[in-house]
């Protein structure tokens, strides 16, 4: 700073050479994080492609990229229709997961009794494999349907129980002394005080727990098996390896994994719209 | 807003507000916080509570915002105490990162059933006693140090308490912002004749202030003198620069010393 106000006037208007290389540090970062993750994935690719030609590796071992993209657009129409049946399975257990996850959270933050009483066996729940479990839901309810859901809801309402309760708990004590002092009663420090200063450990949670729903949902219908509904993106995974298609395997794992990242993408957008007026996370500073 | 006219009554003439009677405060039955204080507060008196560390000064303020009960000992106001009476302001500004300026100051009207529109006219009317109206819609991130607690003074007087609680509140601000928000303070007060409270380790902030200051020992809290600073409002400038700021400044050190077992 007091070197630069020691340059002559013409120097001042432009930027110093220091701002100028970290302005193209940060202009080729910005691209890197782009190009990068695109080029690896397209070297991987070439690499696959290379080795099943190279080696002469049957189809029914393993299928060059070609194969898996002819999958692809050739079986679409069923691999679309899986994918929509496992997508709604795993949005509806999400939204079960943020009702039931968020709803404890404050029913748990208004009664320590209830707290004491029932938190430990959701940390069981929790901890106990989901595929362990799944075999016997599918014993006692009927529904497969119902069965899927809670199996997925299962995995998925932990992670925002806990954050939620967490954020419930992390109210700034000054402002829970202002309360006070104002004659706030429950309900205006619930509202007012306790869910906003949640809100962000809450969408921490829903980001998990929308990862987790999925995998509950691919659980669910892999213990499910074919009983009735209709077939999933995870069913026409094992269905495929019965039948040595190993192509359309990748085919539909290939839309397990973007349903993922869809999932996640979506849930951070919300994310940074819900925080991006006030919460530290989401400001972008200058340098 | 209504105004009280008791600050320019002399110290002695201005009718009651509360009165601290005798209290003690015992943490864990045997930590003593504060021991037999005994104080009285009239309506338009800037009191200043000046003391080291653990001297019990904070604990004085919680005990007369009911946030603490005293062990021993009671806190009679005049005329009843009820919800609405009290304004606080802490050392952090303490304000709701996810509402707007406007939001916050309008909150203890809303914990009270007060909509918006109601006491909108309020609200803007002490953003702008504090130099704030422009920056109603703003959050309270894009503010400075000193603007947040502008909102903060804002919001414990947009109701018009009849008292209002200040801990520490320019303590963590800049030498700079500090000496700014006295002056403004001291401003406010004249303009709307509140009754403060203002708990303080500074004793220059506490000559330049008051018209009151209660020293405070620490170990166990409490009260060693009580000090006048018979000087007229508005002070300005001219009073931080005079020979008898000096002399209250010297006093209120010596009595400082004194609490703290320093020879004086």
């Amino acid at each position: 700073m007091s070197l630069a106000d020691e340059q002559p006037i013409g120097a001042t208007a432009a930027r110093d050479e220091d701002e100028i290389r970290r302005a193209r540090a940060a202009r080729i970062e910005s691209l890197a994080k782009w190009v990068l993750p695109v080029a690896i994935m397209a070297l991987a690719i070439l690499g696959w492609a290379w080795i099943v030609t190279a080696n002469e590796i049957p189809h029914y071992i393993l299928p060059g990229p070609d194969r898996v993209w002819d999958s692809l657009v050739n079986d679409w129409g069923m691999l679309i229709d899986a994918a929509y049946l496992t997508g709604r399975i795993t949005l509806l257990a999400l939204v079960l997961a943020v009702i039931g996850g968020a709803g404890l959270a404050i029913l748990f933050n208004q009664s320590k009794m209830l707290e004491l009483s029932f938190y430990p066996y959701a940390v069981i729940l929790q901890v106990t494999p989901v595929v362990s479990i799944a075999p016997l839901i599918f014993i006692y309810v009927d529904s497969k349907v119902a069965g899927m859901l809670l199996c997925a809801w299962i995995v998925a309402f932990f992670p925002v129980l806990s954050s939620t309760t967490l954020g419930l708990n992390s109210v700034d004590h000054n402002l829970r002394d202002l309360f006070r002092i104002y004659g706030a009663t429950r309900w205006q420090r619930l509202r007012f005080l306790q869910l906003p200063s949640a809100l962000p450990y809450f969408l921490g949670g829903l980001k998990i727990a929308g990862g987790l729903s999925l995998i509950g949902a691919v659980v669910a219908e892999l213990v499910a098996g074919t009983g009735g509904i209709g077939s999933g993106l995870a069913f026409r995974i094992q269905e495929a390896g019965y039948r040595l298609n190993i192509a359309r395997m990748f085919a539909a794992l290939a839309m397990v994994a973007a349903m993922g990242v869809f999932i996640f993408a979506a849930l951070s957008v919300l994310s940074h719209l819900l925080l991006r007026k006030w919460h530290e996370s989401a400001i972008s500073r200058e340098t | 807003m209504a105004v009280q006219h008791h600050t320019t009554l002399p110290l002695d003439q201005r009718p009651p507000l509360l009165r601290l009677n005798h209290v003690d405060k015992v943490f864990s039955g045997d930590v003593v916080a504060l021991r037999d204080m005994t104080l009285q507060v009239n309506q338009g008196d800037f009191i200043s509570l000046l003391g080291p560390s653990g001297c019990g000064k904070s604990t004085a303020l919680r005990i007369i915002s009911d946030l603490m009960y005293p062990t021993r000992g009671s806190i009679d106001w005049e005329g009843g105490h009820g919800r609405g009476d009290l304004g606080v302001v802490f050392q952090e500004p303490t304000l709701m990162p996810w509402a707007t300026v406007a939001q916050n100051v309008w909150l203890p009207f809303r914990l009270a059933g007060k909509s918006y529109a109601e006491v909108k006219d309020d609200v803007l009317e002490v953003l702008r006693l504090v130099g704030l109206e422009k920056f109603q819609n703003s959050y309270p991130r894009e503010l400075s140090g000193g603007m947040k607690m502008r909102v903060s003074i804002a919001r414990a007087i947009v109701t018009n308490p009849r008292l209002i609680l200040m801990d520490e509140p320019f303590a963590a601000l800049d030498e700079i912002t500090r000496h700014k928000l006295n002056h403004d303070l001291l401003e406010l007060k004249t303009k709307i004749g509140c009754t403060v409270i203002f708990v303080t380790h500074s004793v220059f902030e506490s000559v330049f202030l008051s018209d009151r200051i209660v020293v405070m020992a620490a170990r166990p809290g409490r009260v060693m003198a009580e000090l006048e600073v018979d000087e007229p409002y508005p002070r300005g400038e001219d009073f931080r620069t005079s020979a008898d700021y000096a002399a209250h400044a010297r006093r209120a050190s010596e009595a400082l010393k004194e609490a703290m077992g320093e020879p004086a």
